[in-house]
Protein backbone atom coordinates (compact mmCIF):
# COMPACT_ATOMS: atom_id res chain seq x y z
CA UNK A 1 0.00 0.00 0.00
CA UNK A 2 2.45 2.68 0.82
CA UNK A 3 4.62 1.25 -1.56
CA UNK A 4 1.67 2.08 -4.09
CA UNK A 5 1.10 5.51 -3.31
CA UNK A 6 4.87 6.03 -2.98
CA UNK A 7 5.10 5.05 -6.64
CA UNK A 8 2.25 7.04 -7.56
CA UNK A 9 3.71 9.85 -6.00
CA UNK A 10 6.70 9.86 -7.64
CA UNK A 11 5.29 9.48 -11.19
CA UNK A 12 3.67 12.87 -10.48
CA UNK A 13 6.35 14.87 -8.61
CA UNK A 14 8.91 12.88 -11.65
CA UNK A 15 7.00 14.79 -14.76
CA UNK A 16 6.64 17.81 -12.89
CA UNK A 17 10.71 17.97 -12.02
CA UNK A 18 11.67 16.80 -15.91
CA UNK A 19 9.39 19.79 -17.01
CA UNK A 20 11.42 22.35 -14.74
CA UNK A 21 14.15 21.02 -15.06
CA UNK A 22 14.26 21.32 -19.08
CA UNK A 23 13.15 24.37 -19.15
CA UNK A 24 15.67 25.97 -16.63
CA UNK A 25 18.37 23.89 -18.93
CA UNK A 26 16.67 25.18 -22.18
CA UNK A 27 15.62 28.49 -21.24
CA UNK A 28 18.40 29.74 -18.83
CA UNK A 29 20.78 29.87 -22.31
CA UNK A 30 18.28 32.01 -24.03
CA UNK A 31 17.73 34.27 -21.00
CA UNK A 32 19.00 38.01 -22.14
CA UNK A 33 18.27 41.64 -21.73
CA UNK A 34 17.58 42.17 -25.46
CA UNK A 35 14.30 39.78 -24.44
CA UNK A 36 12.90 42.68 -22.67
CA UNK A 37 14.11 45.52 -25.26
CA UNK A 38 13.71 44.38 -28.77
CA UNK A 39 10.26 42.86 -30.72
CA UNK A 40 9.92 39.34 -33.13
CA UNK A 41 12.25 39.12 -35.39
CA UNK A 42 12.03 38.33 -38.92
CA UNK A 43 13.33 34.79 -39.82
CA UNK A 44 17.02 34.34 -39.24
CA UNK A 45 16.92 38.21 -37.16
CA UNK A 46 18.24 38.34 -33.78
CA UNK A 47 15.20 39.86 -31.06
CA UNK A 48 13.58 39.79 -28.12
CA UNK A 49 10.00 39.96 -26.77
CA UNK A 50 9.05 43.19 -26.14
CA UNK A 51 5.99 43.12 -28.39
CA UNK A 52 4.39 39.85 -27.00
CA UNK A 53 5.26 40.38 -23.57
CA UNK A 54 3.94 43.57 -23.53
CA UNK A 55 0.67 42.53 -25.81
CA UNK A 56 0.75 39.85 -22.81
CA UNK A 57 0.19 42.48 -20.15
CA UNK A 58 -2.23 44.80 -21.57
CA UNK A 59 -4.72 41.80 -22.56
CA UNK A 60 -4.37 39.94 -19.08
CA UNK A 61 -4.63 43.24 -17.21
CA UNK A 62 -7.74 44.47 -19.14
CA UNK A 63 -9.20 41.23 -18.97
CA UNK A 64 -8.85 40.91 -15.50
CA UNK A 65 -10.42 44.28 -14.86
CA UNK A 66 -13.53 43.17 -16.60
CA UNK A 67 -13.51 40.23 -15.14
CA UNK A 68 -12.71 40.95 -11.96
CA UNK A 69 -16.14 43.18 -10.82
CA UNK A 70 -18.39 40.96 -12.51
CA UNK A 71 -17.03 38.15 -10.66
CA UNK A 72 -16.94 39.74 -7.13
CA UNK A 73 -20.67 41.21 -7.78
CA UNK A 74 -21.95 37.48 -8.94
CA UNK A 75 -20.38 35.66 -6.19
CA UNK A 76 -21.43 38.34 -3.88
CA UNK A 77 -25.25 37.56 -4.99
CA UNK A 78 -24.67 34.16 -4.38
CA UNK A 79 -23.19 33.99 -1.12
CA UNK A 80 -25.30 36.65 0.33
CA UNK A 81 -28.48 37.11 -1.39
CA UNK A 82 -29.17 33.49 -2.58
CA UNK A 83 -30.03 31.56 0.41
CA UNK A 84 -33.69 32.02 -1.00
CA UNK A 85 -34.92 31.45 -4.74
CA UNK A 86 -33.95 29.48 -7.95
CA UNK A 87 -31.15 31.74 -9.44
CA UNK A 88 -28.73 30.94 -6.90
CA UNK A 89 -27.77 27.89 -7.07
CA UNK A 90 -28.55 27.41 -10.94
CA UNK A 91 -25.52 29.92 -11.02
CA UNK A 92 -23.41 28.26 -8.54
CA UNK A 93 -23.75 25.15 -10.68
CA UNK A 94 -23.36 26.43 -14.05
CA UNK A 95 -20.52 28.71 -13.00
CA UNK A 96 -18.64 25.67 -12.05
CA UNK A 97 -19.16 23.93 -15.31
CA UNK A 98 -18.03 27.16 -17.10
CA UNK A 99 -15.06 26.85 -14.82
CA UNK A 100 -13.78 23.81 -16.40
CA UNK A 101 -15.49 24.48 -20.05
CA UNK A 102 -12.07 23.80 -22.31
CA UNK A 103 -10.87 27.62 -22.90
CA UNK A 104 -10.29 26.61 -26.75
CA UNK A 105 -14.30 27.12 -27.01
CA UNK A 106 -14.63 30.66 -24.97
CA UNK A 107 -12.54 31.65 -27.72
CA UNK A 108 -14.40 30.85 -30.17
CA UNK A 109 -17.42 32.15 -28.45
CA UNK A 110 -15.36 35.52 -28.92
CA UNK A 111 -15.18 34.97 -32.43
CA UNK A 112 -18.37 34.25 -33.65
CA UNK A 113 -19.88 37.25 -31.21
CA UNK A 114 -17.05 39.90 -31.09
CA UNK A 115 -14.35 39.09 -34.20
CA UNK A 116 -16.71 37.81 -36.68
CA UNK A 117 -19.17 40.91 -36.14
CA UNK A 118 -16.09 43.39 -36.31
CA UNK A 119 -14.46 41.49 -39.05
CA UNK A 120 -11.21 41.71 -37.65
CA UNK A 121 -8.72 40.11 -34.71
CA UNK A 122 -8.14 42.70 -31.96
CA UNK A 123 -6.63 43.21 -28.57
CA UNK A 124 -10.21 43.75 -27.12
CA UNK A 125 -11.61 40.43 -28.50
CA UNK A 126 -8.23 38.58 -26.54
CA UNK A 127 -8.80 40.34 -23.46
CA UNK A 128 -12.58 39.90 -23.89
CA UNK A 129 -11.83 36.23 -24.00
CA UNK A 130 -9.13 36.11 -21.19
CA UNK A 131 -12.33 38.06 -18.79
CA UNK A 132 -14.59 34.89 -19.43
CA UNK A 133 -12.19 32.89 -18.07
CA UNK A 134 -11.47 34.84 -14.83
CA UNK A 135 -15.22 35.47 -13.88
CA UNK A 136 -15.53 31.82 -13.09
CA UNK A 137 -12.66 31.76 -11.09
CA UNK A 138 -13.40 34.83 -8.85
CA UNK A 139 -17.38 34.08 -8.73
CA UNK A 140 -16.20 30.75 -6.99
CA UNK A 141 -13.82 32.37 -4.15
CA UNK A 142 -15.63 34.95 -3.77
CA UNK A 143 -18.64 33.01 -3.21
CA UNK A 144 -16.81 30.78 -0.57
CA UNK A 145 -15.11 33.12 1.18
CA UNK A 146 -17.78 35.31 2.03
CA UNK A 147 -19.98 32.10 2.76
CA UNK A 148 -16.94 31.67 5.30
CA UNK A 149 -17.31 34.73 6.84
CA UNK A 150 -19.43 34.35 10.06
CA UNK A 151 -22.83 35.10 10.66
CA UNK A 152 -22.43 36.64 14.10
CA UNK A 153 -20.58 39.80 12.28
CA UNK A 154 -23.58 39.81 9.59
CA UNK A 155 -25.93 40.01 12.95
CA UNK A 156 -23.86 42.67 15.18
CA UNK A 157 -23.82 44.88 12.71
CA UNK A 158 -27.31 44.28 11.88
CA UNK A 159 -28.17 45.21 15.44
CA UNK A 160 -26.23 48.28 15.34
CA UNK A 161 -28.61 49.51 12.17
CA UNK A 162 -26.04 49.14 9.72
CA UNK A 163 -28.44 48.68 6.29
CA UNK A 164 -27.67 45.11 4.10
CA UNK A 165 -25.30 46.79 1.54
CA UNK A 166 -23.20 48.56 3.95
CA UNK A 167 -22.64 45.13 5.81
CA UNK A 168 -21.56 43.05 2.86
CA UNK A 169 -19.34 45.95 1.58
CA UNK A 170 -17.86 47.51 4.90
CA UNK A 171 -17.80 44.05 6.91
CA UNK A 172 -18.15 40.98 4.75
CA UNK A 173 -16.05 42.34 2.08
CA UNK A 174 -13.08 43.25 4.56
CA UNK A 175 -13.47 39.93 6.58
CA UNK A 176 -12.88 37.90 2.97
CA UNK A 177 -10.38 40.23 1.48
CA UNK A 178 -7.47 38.07 1.35
CA UNK A 179 -9.64 35.01 -0.20
CA UNK A 180 -11.16 37.14 -2.58
CA UNK A 181 -7.61 38.56 -3.95
CA UNK A 182 -6.75 35.06 -3.71
CA UNK A 183 -8.94 34.47 -6.18
CA UNK A 184 -8.06 36.99 -8.41
CA UNK A 185 -4.20 35.53 -8.21
CA UNK A 186 -5.24 32.50 -9.31
CA UNK A 187 -7.70 33.72 -12.45
CA UNK A 188 -4.65 35.77 -13.57
CA UNK A 189 -2.19 32.94 -13.25
CA UNK A 190 -4.69 31.12 -15.25
CA UNK A 191 -5.07 33.80 -18.31
CA UNK A 192 -1.34 34.45 -18.15
CA UNK A 193 -0.64 30.79 -20.32
CA UNK A 194 -3.60 30.67 -21.84
CA UNK A 195 -3.23 30.19 -25.72
CA UNK A 196 -6.38 28.66 -27.28
CA UNK A 197 -8.82 31.15 -26.73
CA UNK A 198 -6.16 33.90 -28.22
CA UNK A 199 -5.90 32.17 -31.10
CA UNK A 200 -8.95 33.18 -32.53
CA UNK A 201 -8.82 36.43 -31.00
CA UNK A 202 -5.97 38.35 -30.45
CA UNK A 203 -4.00 36.43 -33.25
CA UNK A 204 -0.69 37.88 -33.66
CA UNK A 205 1.28 40.83 -34.27
CA UNK A 206 4.94 40.91 -35.55
CA UNK A 207 5.58 44.48 -34.30
CA UNK A 208 5.21 46.21 -31.67
CA UNK A 209 1.95 47.87 -31.15
CA UNK A 210 0.18 49.29 -27.90
CA UNK A 211 -3.03 49.39 -30.56
CA UNK A 212 -5.95 46.95 -28.64
CA UNK A 213 -7.99 47.77 -31.77
CA UNK A 214 -5.53 45.72 -33.91
CA UNK A 215 -4.39 42.35 -33.93
CA UNK A 216 -1.88 41.97 -30.56
CA UNK A 217 1.09 39.78 -30.35
CA UNK A 218 1.24 38.18 -27.11
CA UNK A 219 3.58 35.55 -25.66
CA UNK A 220 1.34 32.04 -25.67
CA UNK A 221 0.86 32.31 -29.48
CA UNK A 222 4.73 33.58 -30.19
CA UNK A 223 5.77 30.31 -28.31
CA UNK A 224 3.26 28.32 -30.35
CA UNK A 225 4.67 29.47 -33.61
CA UNK A 226 7.84 29.91 -32.92
CA UNK A 227 8.07 26.19 -31.19
CA UNK A 228 6.39 25.14 -34.25
CA UNK A 229 8.99 27.04 -36.75
CA UNK A 230 12.61 25.51 -38.27
CA UNK A 231 14.04 28.59 -37.86
CA UNK A 232 16.84 28.03 -34.79
CA UNK A 233 16.48 31.72 -33.15
CA UNK A 234 12.85 31.60 -33.41
CA UNK A 235 12.73 28.01 -30.88
CA UNK A 236 15.35 30.08 -28.62
CA UNK A 237 12.75 32.74 -28.33
CA UNK A 238 9.97 30.22 -28.10
CA UNK A 239 11.81 28.36 -25.28
CA UNK A 240 12.97 31.68 -23.76
CA UNK A 241 8.86 32.61 -23.41
CA UNK A 242 7.98 29.30 -22.12
CA UNK A 243 10.55 29.91 -19.18
CA UNK A 244 9.29 33.65 -18.53
CA UNK A 245 5.15 32.31 -18.52
CA UNK A 246 6.17 29.29 -15.97
CA UNK A 247 7.99 31.00 -13.91
CA UNK A 248 5.64 33.99 -13.22
CA UNK A 249 2.43 31.57 -13.53
CA UNK A 250 4.50 29.43 -10.58
CA UNK A 251 5.37 32.08 -8.82
CA UNK A 252 1.41 34.11 -8.63
CA UNK A 253 0.68 30.29 -7.65
CA UNK A 254 2.80 30.25 -4.66
CA UNK A 255 1.92 33.79 -3.55
CA UNK A 256 -1.57 33.02 -3.70
CA UNK A 257 -1.38 30.40 -1.34
CA UNK A 258 0.89 32.31 1.19
CA UNK A 259 -1.04 35.11 0.88
CA UNK A 260 -4.15 32.93 1.89
CA UNK A 261 -2.75 31.47 4.52
CA UNK A 262 -2.03 34.00 6.19
CA UNK B 1 -27.81 58.25 7.19
CA UNK B 2 -30.74 59.09 5.45
CA UNK B 3 -33.15 55.85 6.03
CA UNK B 4 -34.76 56.10 2.74
CA UNK B 5 -31.27 56.41 0.43
CA UNK B 6 -30.58 53.78 2.67
CA UNK B 7 -33.11 51.40 1.55
CA UNK B 8 -32.54 52.83 -1.52
CA UNK B 9 -29.12 51.60 -1.83
CA UNK B 10 -30.26 48.03 -0.64
CA UNK B 11 -32.20 47.64 -3.56
CA UNK B 12 -29.88 48.82 -5.64
CA UNK B 13 -26.73 47.10 -4.47
CA UNK B 14 -28.79 43.75 -4.51
CA UNK B 15 -29.93 44.01 -8.16
CA UNK B 16 -26.91 44.82 -9.47
CA UNK B 17 -25.10 41.77 -7.78
CA UNK B 18 -28.44 39.70 -9.04
CA UNK B 19 -27.66 41.54 -12.50
CA UNK B 20 -24.33 40.00 -12.72
CA UNK B 21 -25.24 36.52 -11.22
CA UNK B 22 -27.80 36.58 -13.93
CA UNK B 23 -25.35 37.34 -16.64
CA UNK B 24 -23.11 34.26 -15.54
CA UNK B 25 -26.24 32.18 -15.34
CA UNK B 26 -26.78 32.99 -19.23
CA UNK B 27 -22.89 32.58 -20.26
CA UNK B 28 -23.09 29.12 -21.21
CA UNK B 29 -26.46 29.25 -22.82
CA UNK B 30 -24.98 32.54 -24.97
CA UNK B 31 -21.99 30.33 -25.77
CA UNK B 32 -24.29 27.80 -26.90
CA UNK B 33 -26.42 29.75 -29.27
CA UNK B 34 -23.25 31.76 -30.66
CA UNK B 35 -21.84 28.15 -31.59
CA UNK B 36 -24.97 26.73 -32.67
CA UNK B 37 -25.77 30.45 -35.12
CA UNK B 38 -21.85 29.79 -36.25
CA UNK B 39 -22.25 26.51 -37.35
CA UNK B 40 -25.99 26.68 -39.22
CA UNK B 41 -24.69 26.08 -42.74
CA UNK B 42 -22.75 22.75 -41.63
CA UNK B 43 -25.91 21.86 -39.41
CA UNK B 44 -28.33 22.43 -42.24
CA UNK B 45 -25.70 20.40 -45.18
CA UNK B 46 -24.46 17.09 -43.61
CA UNK B 47 -27.48 16.64 -41.03
CA UNK B 48 -26.40 13.85 -38.15
CA UNK B 49 -24.47 12.02 -40.69
CA UNK B 50 -21.64 14.70 -39.94
CA UNK B 51 -21.17 12.54 -36.53
CA UNK B 52 -20.20 9.77 -37.88
CA UNK B 53 -19.21 10.48 -41.67
CA UNK B 54 -15.06 10.00 -40.99
CA UNK B 55 -14.38 12.57 -44.49
CA UNK B 56 -12.36 15.88 -43.67
CA UNK B 57 -11.89 17.10 -47.39
CA UNK B 58 -11.30 21.14 -47.89
CA UNK B 59 -11.16 20.54 -51.87
CA UNK B 60 -14.35 18.59 -52.14
CA UNK B 61 -16.07 20.65 -48.92
CA UNK B 62 -17.14 17.89 -47.23
CA UNK B 63 -16.62 17.58 -43.44
CA UNK B 64 -17.54 14.49 -41.01
CA UNK B 65 -16.38 14.72 -37.26
CA UNK B 66 -15.97 11.16 -37.03
CA UNK B 67 -12.44 11.26 -36.39
CA UNK B 68 -12.20 14.19 -34.29
CA UNK B 69 -14.34 12.92 -31.71
CA UNK B 70 -12.53 9.24 -31.66
CA UNK B 71 -9.71 10.92 -31.44
CA UNK B 72 -10.69 13.35 -28.47
CA UNK B 73 -12.51 10.16 -26.76
CA UNK B 74 -9.54 7.81 -26.96
CA UNK B 75 -6.92 10.49 -25.91
CA UNK B 76 -9.37 11.09 -23.03
CA UNK B 77 -9.54 7.19 -22.17
CA UNK B 78 -5.53 6.64 -22.18
CA UNK B 79 -5.54 9.49 -20.00
CA UNK B 80 -7.83 8.44 -17.23
CA UNK B 81 -6.41 5.01 -17.36
CA UNK B 82 -3.70 6.32 -16.41
CA UNK B 83 -3.92 9.26 -14.34
CA UNK B 84 -6.86 7.69 -11.91
CA UNK B 85 -4.93 4.40 -10.24
CA UNK B 86 -1.99 7.49 -9.87
CA UNK B 87 -4.31 10.23 -8.36
CA UNK B 88 -5.99 7.46 -6.42
CA UNK B 89 -2.12 6.79 -4.76
CA UNK B 90 -1.58 10.26 -4.81
CA UNK B 91 -4.88 11.32 -2.42
CA UNK B 92 -4.07 8.27 -0.15
CA UNK B 93 -0.63 8.92 0.16
CA UNK B 94 -1.62 12.67 1.08
CA UNK B 95 -4.42 11.99 3.18
CA UNK B 96 -3.56 8.34 4.96
CA UNK B 97 -0.19 7.62 4.59
CA UNK B 98 2.41 10.79 4.63
CA UNK B 99 3.81 12.21 7.87
CA UNK B 100 2.15 15.58 8.65
CA UNK B 101 4.81 17.55 7.97
CA UNK B 102 5.35 16.71 4.44
CA UNK B 103 1.72 16.86 3.41
CA UNK B 104 1.01 20.52 2.55
CA UNK B 105 5.18 21.08 0.29
CA UNK B 106 3.74 17.18 -1.35
CA UNK B 107 0.32 18.71 -1.54
CA UNK B 108 1.44 21.81 -3.15
CA UNK B 109 4.16 20.12 -5.40
CA UNK B 110 1.03 18.21 -6.88
CA UNK B 111 -1.00 21.19 -7.51
CA UNK B 112 1.36 23.13 -9.46
CA UNK B 113 1.57 20.47 -12.33
CA UNK B 114 -2.20 21.92 -12.40
CA UNK B 115 -0.73 25.72 -12.62
CA UNK B 116 1.86 24.49 -15.51
CA UNK B 117 0.44 26.50 -18.93
CA UNK B 118 -1.01 23.90 -21.49
CA UNK B 119 1.21 25.38 -24.15
CA UNK B 120 4.68 24.57 -22.27
CA UNK B 121 3.50 20.37 -21.75
CA UNK B 122 3.27 20.33 -25.82
CA UNK B 123 6.10 21.92 -26.60
CA UNK B 124 8.34 19.93 -23.46
CA UNK B 125 6.05 16.84 -24.73
CA UNK B 126 7.35 17.48 -28.43
CA UNK B 127 10.54 18.20 -27.94
CA UNK B 128 11.87 16.83 -25.33
CA UNK B 129 9.76 13.58 -24.41
CA UNK B 130 8.87 12.56 -28.36
CA UNK B 131 12.50 12.00 -29.11
CA UNK B 132 13.19 9.73 -26.14
CA UNK B 133 9.90 8.01 -26.42
CA UNK B 134 10.62 7.16 -30.06
CA UNK B 135 13.85 5.67 -30.17
CA UNK B 136 14.25 4.33 -26.21
CA UNK B 137 10.66 3.11 -25.07
CA UNK B 138 7.90 2.74 -27.90
CA UNK B 139 10.02 0.21 -30.22
CA UNK B 140 10.50 -1.95 -27.03
CA UNK B 141 6.99 -1.94 -26.51
CA UNK B 142 6.30 -2.72 -29.92
CA UNK B 143 8.65 -5.33 -29.95
CA UNK B 144 7.39 -6.85 -26.66
CA UNK B 145 3.47 -7.11 -28.03
CA UNK B 146 4.24 -8.36 -31.05
CA UNK B 147 3.22 -12.02 -30.29
CA UNK B 148 0.47 -11.42 -28.72
CA UNK B 149 -2.96 -11.38 -30.50
CA UNK B 150 -5.02 -8.43 -29.86
CA UNK B 151 -2.37 -6.41 -27.61
CA UNK B 152 -0.03 -6.17 -31.17
CA UNK B 153 -2.84 -4.50 -32.70
CA UNK B 154 -3.43 -2.15 -30.38
CA UNK B 155 0.50 -1.32 -29.91
CA UNK B 156 1.33 -1.18 -33.31
CA UNK B 157 4.35 0.40 -35.07
CA UNK B 158 5.79 2.32 -36.65
CA UNK B 159 7.64 4.33 -33.87
CA UNK B 160 6.88 7.98 -34.65
CA UNK B 161 6.64 9.09 -31.65
CA UNK B 162 4.03 11.31 -31.44
CA UNK B 163 0.39 10.00 -31.84
CA UNK B 164 -2.82 8.89 -29.81
CA UNK B 165 -0.73 7.22 -26.55
CA UNK B 166 1.60 10.35 -26.24
CA UNK B 167 -1.62 12.81 -26.01
CA UNK B 168 -3.13 10.52 -23.63
CA UNK B 169 -0.10 10.69 -21.71
CA UNK B 170 0.26 13.92 -21.60
CA UNK B 171 -2.83 14.59 -20.38
CA UNK B 172 -2.83 11.95 -17.43
CA UNK B 173 -0.43 13.83 -16.05
CA UNK B 174 -2.23 17.28 -16.50
CA UNK B 175 -5.36 16.04 -14.92
CA UNK B 176 -4.01 13.97 -11.87
CA UNK B 177 -3.39 17.51 -10.16
CA UNK B 178 -7.39 17.92 -10.52
CA UNK B 179 -8.73 14.06 -9.74
CA UNK B 180 -5.92 14.12 -6.55
CA UNK B 181 -7.71 17.55 -5.30
CA UNK B 182 -11.05 16.23 -5.20
CA UNK B 183 -10.17 12.70 -3.92
CA UNK B 184 -8.21 14.24 -0.76
CA UNK B 185 -11.01 16.18 -0.26
CA UNK B 186 -13.58 13.37 -0.40
CA UNK B 187 -11.31 11.16 1.51
CA UNK B 188 -10.99 13.65 4.12
CA UNK B 189 -14.83 13.95 4.61
CA UNK B 190 -14.77 10.32 6.26
CA UNK B 191 -15.39 10.69 9.82
CA UNK B 192 -12.66 9.29 11.61
CA UNK B 193 -14.84 7.24 13.49
CA UNK B 194 -15.64 4.92 10.84
CA UNK B 195 -12.17 4.67 9.68
CA UNK B 196 -10.83 4.23 13.08
CA UNK B 197 -13.48 1.33 14.18
CA UNK B 198 -12.08 -0.65 11.26
CA UNK B 199 -8.42 -0.38 12.35
CA UNK B 200 -9.67 -1.46 15.45
CA UNK B 201 -11.00 -4.40 14.25
CA UNK B 202 -7.60 -5.27 12.71
CA UNK B 203 -8.02 -4.10 9.40
CA UNK B 204 -5.14 -3.39 7.44
CA UNK B 205 -4.43 0.46 5.45
CA UNK B 206 -5.08 -1.10 1.98
CA UNK B 207 -8.88 -2.90 3.72
CA UNK B 208 -9.94 0.41 5.57
CA UNK B 209 -9.12 2.44 2.18
CA UNK B 210 -10.66 -0.36 -0.18
CA UNK B 211 -13.70 -1.17 2.23
CA UNK B 212 -14.68 1.85 4.30
CA UNK B 213 -13.17 5.26 2.43
CA UNK B 214 -13.81 3.98 -1.09
CA UNK B 215 -17.34 3.08 -0.47
CA UNK B 216 -18.09 6.18 1.45
CA UNK B 217 -16.79 8.46 -0.83
CA UNK B 218 -18.06 6.53 -3.99
CA UNK B 219 -19.77 9.36 -5.65
CA UNK B 220 -17.07 12.28 -5.12
CA UNK B 221 -14.57 9.70 -6.56
CA UNK B 222 -16.72 8.97 -9.81
CA UNK B 223 -17.54 13.13 -9.77
CA UNK B 224 -13.42 13.90 -9.90
CA UNK B 225 -12.81 11.17 -12.37
CA UNK B 226 -15.95 13.03 -14.43
CA UNK B 227 -14.12 16.21 -13.57
CA UNK B 228 -10.45 14.99 -15.03
CA UNK B 229 -12.30 13.40 -17.78
CA UNK B 230 -13.90 16.75 -18.64
CA UNK B 231 -10.43 18.92 -18.38
CA UNK B 232 -9.07 16.27 -20.78
CA UNK B 233 -11.90 16.42 -23.36
CA UNK B 234 -11.13 20.47 -24.19
CA UNK B 235 -7.78 20.42 -23.12
CA UNK B 236 -6.09 22.17 -26.91
CA UNK B 237 -2.52 23.02 -27.04
CA UNK B 238 -0.72 19.93 -25.68
CA UNK B 239 -2.53 17.88 -27.62
CA UNK B 240 -2.00 19.79 -30.57
CA UNK B 241 1.82 19.75 -30.44
CA UNK B 242 2.27 15.83 -30.19
CA UNK B 243 -1.06 13.94 -31.56
CA UNK B 244 0.10 14.49 -35.01
CA UNK B 245 -3.26 16.30 -36.64
CA UNK B 246 -3.74 13.34 -39.25
CA UNK B 247 -7.19 13.50 -40.00
CA UNK B 248 -7.18 9.65 -40.19
CA UNK B 249 -8.51 6.92 -37.18
CA UNK B 250 -5.83 5.70 -35.19
CA UNK B 251 -5.74 2.05 -36.46
CA UNK B 252 -2.95 1.30 -33.54
CA UNK B 253 -2.88 3.48 -29.92
CA UNK B 254 0.37 4.50 -31.27
CA UNK B 255 -0.78 6.26 -34.63
CA UNK B 256 -1.65 9.87 -35.44
CA UNK B 257 -4.72 11.26 -34.96
CA UNK B 258 -6.71 14.13 -34.16
CA UNK B 259 -8.63 15.68 -31.16
CA UNK B 260 -11.59 17.76 -32.15
CA UNK B 261 -9.58 20.75 -29.82
CA UNK B 262 -6.69 20.58 -31.93
CA UNK B 263 -8.28 20.04 -34.79
CA UNK B 264 -9.75 23.59 -34.12
CA UNK B 265 -6.63 24.96 -32.76
CA UNK B 266 -4.47 23.97 -36.42
CA UNK B 267 -7.50 25.00 -39.02
CA UNK B 268 -10.11 27.80 -37.79
CA UNK B 269 -7.96 30.67 -38.66
CA UNK B 270 -7.03 29.15 -41.94
CA UNK B 271 -10.72 28.45 -42.89
CA UNK B 272 -13.41 30.06 -44.66
CA UNK B 273 -16.95 29.46 -45.73
CA UNK B 274 -18.16 25.63 -44.98
CA UNK B 275 -15.40 24.70 -43.43
CA UNK B 276 -15.24 27.29 -40.54
CA UNK B 277 -18.79 26.34 -40.25
CA UNK B 278 -17.83 22.51 -39.84
CA UNK B 279 -14.86 23.64 -37.76
CA UNK B 280 -18.10 25.37 -35.04
CA UNK B 281 -20.34 22.44 -35.33
CA UNK B 282 -16.98 20.16 -34.07
CA UNK B 283 -16.87 22.59 -31.10
CA UNK B 284 -20.40 23.04 -30.92
CA UNK B 285 -20.04 18.90 -30.14
CA UNK B 286 -17.14 19.51 -27.82
CA UNK B 287 -18.96 21.86 -26.09
CA UNK B 288 -21.82 19.80 -25.65
CA UNK B 289 -19.90 16.65 -24.28
CA UNK B 290 -17.73 18.50 -21.75
CA UNK B 291 -20.72 20.16 -20.55
CA UNK B 292 -22.92 16.87 -20.05
CA UNK B 293 -19.83 15.36 -18.60
CA UNK B 294 -18.71 18.44 -16.06
CA UNK B 295 -22.80 18.73 -15.28
CA UNK B 296 -22.19 14.75 -14.53
CA UNK B 297 -19.43 15.29 -12.46
CA UNK B 298 -20.69 18.21 -10.22
CA UNK B 299 -24.51 16.48 -9.66
CA UNK B 300 -22.12 13.72 -8.14
CA UNK B 301 -19.87 15.86 -6.05
CA UNK B 302 -23.02 17.56 -4.75
CA UNK B 303 -24.81 14.26 -3.66
CA UNK B 304 -21.37 13.42 -1.87
CA UNK B 305 -22.09 16.32 0.22
CA UNK B 306 -25.54 15.99 0.57
CA UNK B 307 -25.21 12.74 2.64
CA UNK B 308 -22.65 14.15 4.43
CA UNK B 309 -24.88 16.33 5.61
CA UNK B 310 -27.39 13.46 6.80
CA UNK B 311 -26.93 11.95 9.96
CA UNK B 312 -25.59 8.30 9.99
Amino acid sequence: MLALSLVALAFGLFWLFWIILTLLVKGAGALSLSLFLESTPPPGGQGGLLNAILGSVMMAAVGTLIGTPIGILAGTFLAEYGKRGWLAPATRFLNDVLLSAPSIIIGLFIYAVYVAQVGHYSGWAGALALAILVIPVVVRSTDNMLLLVPNSLREAAAALGCPQWRIVTKICYRAAISGIITGVLLAIARIAGETAPLLFTALNNQFLSGNMNAPMANLPVVIFQYAASPFKDWNDLAWAGAVLITLLVLAINIAARALFRK
Amino acid sequence: MNPNRNAFMDVLFKNITRAFAFFVFILLAAIMVSLIYGSRESISTFGLGFLWSDEWNPVTNQYGALVPIIGTLVTSLVALVIAVPVSFGIAMFLTELSPAWLRRPLGTAIEMLAAIPSIIYGMWGLFVFVPLFQEYIQPNVIALFEPIPVLNHVFAGPPFGIGVFTAGLILSVMVIPFITAVMRDVFELVPPLLKESAYGLGGTTWEVVWKVVLPYTKHGVIGGIMLGLGRALGETMAVTFVIGNAFNLPQSIFAPSNSIASALANEFNEAGGMQKSALLELGLILFLITTIVLALSKVLLLRLSKAEGSSR
